[in-house]
């Protein structure tokens, strides 16, 4: 039973991730694509993490893979914050389209 | 008693990393431990005492499952926009003010709010936050900040401050 409900949250985990890499294709600029890697890719691979802590209980594995997630929520915002600021600090524009960029504007005051 | 608490995590986490009980395994990991706290204590955590406060652990246990059914419902709306043949985003950086005080508190906070629907934090300078957001509903910073910001900031503050 613990192996049927382990592998049914694992599929879920990749599904999300499949998700997170289209739209790391499809979305306009860099921005957005960190939106989609960030958001589905977190949520995807701790949804694999916990699959298999399911799976195999309290043993070694399994408090390893528990263990993991929230070293995954804390590193991967920290990342894409990261990353977002470097590029925007390096001049790369947004998407031609967007609505406002209050930051841009801040920038040029200091 | 900054030392004091990085070696309680780190020698937690070896434990919970090896799962062995044996003396072997605990010398290894006190030596290793207290070779971390000797080092890093000092960036760890600035207000030691805080730690030992009941109170924030069980606010952080309110406000974890706000933040799973947040991050949840950011990925089906991510999921959404990408899916969507039309790709309905109307991207754009605002800027939001938060209230709270000390540095860990803002790291939370900028965190909560890039596993949020719609939003990732570019920059903090002092007390404004700059937040790309995928689906911009207001340009204005007072409604931003109402709308991005305070679903969490009032738990942060008991948590953290």
């Amino acid at each position: 039973m613990n192996e049927i409900i382990g592998m049914i949250i694992i599929v879920v985990g990749v599904v999300f991730d499949t998700i997170g890499c289209i739209g790391l294709v499809r979305l306009p600029d860099v921005y957005n694509r960190l939106q989609a890697a960030t958001k589905c890719v977190t949520l995807g691979t701790c949804g694999i993490m916990f699959g298999i802590f399911i799976m195999q209980g309290f043993n070694s594995l399994g408090i390893k893979a528990l263990v993991c997630i929230p070293f995954i929520f804390l590193t991967a915002p920290t990342a894409a914050h990261a990353l977002a600021r470097g590029a925007h600090l390096f001049g790369v524009k947004l998407w031609e389209k967007s609505v406002c960029d209050k930051y841009e504007e801040d920038k040029k005051e200091m | 008693m900054k030392r004091i608490v990085l070696f309680i995590v780190a020698f937690l986490l070896w434990l919970l990393l090896t799962s062995a009980l044996d003396w072997q395994h605990l010398s290894i990991g006190m030596g290793v431990a207290f070779l971390v706290a000797f080092l890093f204590g000092n960036i760890f955590v600035q207000q030691p005492e805080k730690c030992f406060q009941i109170k924030r652990y069980l606010w952080f246990c309110y406000y974890l499952p706000i933040f799973l059914w947040e991050c949840i419902k950011a990925n089906f709306d991510v999921a959404y926009r990408v899916l969507h043949p039309r790709m309905p985003i109307h991207p754009g950086i605002v800027k939001v003010r938060t209230q709270l005080k000390s540095d860990m508190a803002k790291v939370c906070l900028a965190n909560s709010i890039t596993m949020t629907p719609g939003t990732l934090s570019v920059d903090i300078k002092d007390e404004y936050l700059y937040i790309h957001w995928i689906n911009v509903r207001s340009q204005d910073m007072a409604e931003a900040t109402k709308l991005i910001v305070s679903r969490f900031e009032r738990i942060l503050a008991k948590i953290f401050d």
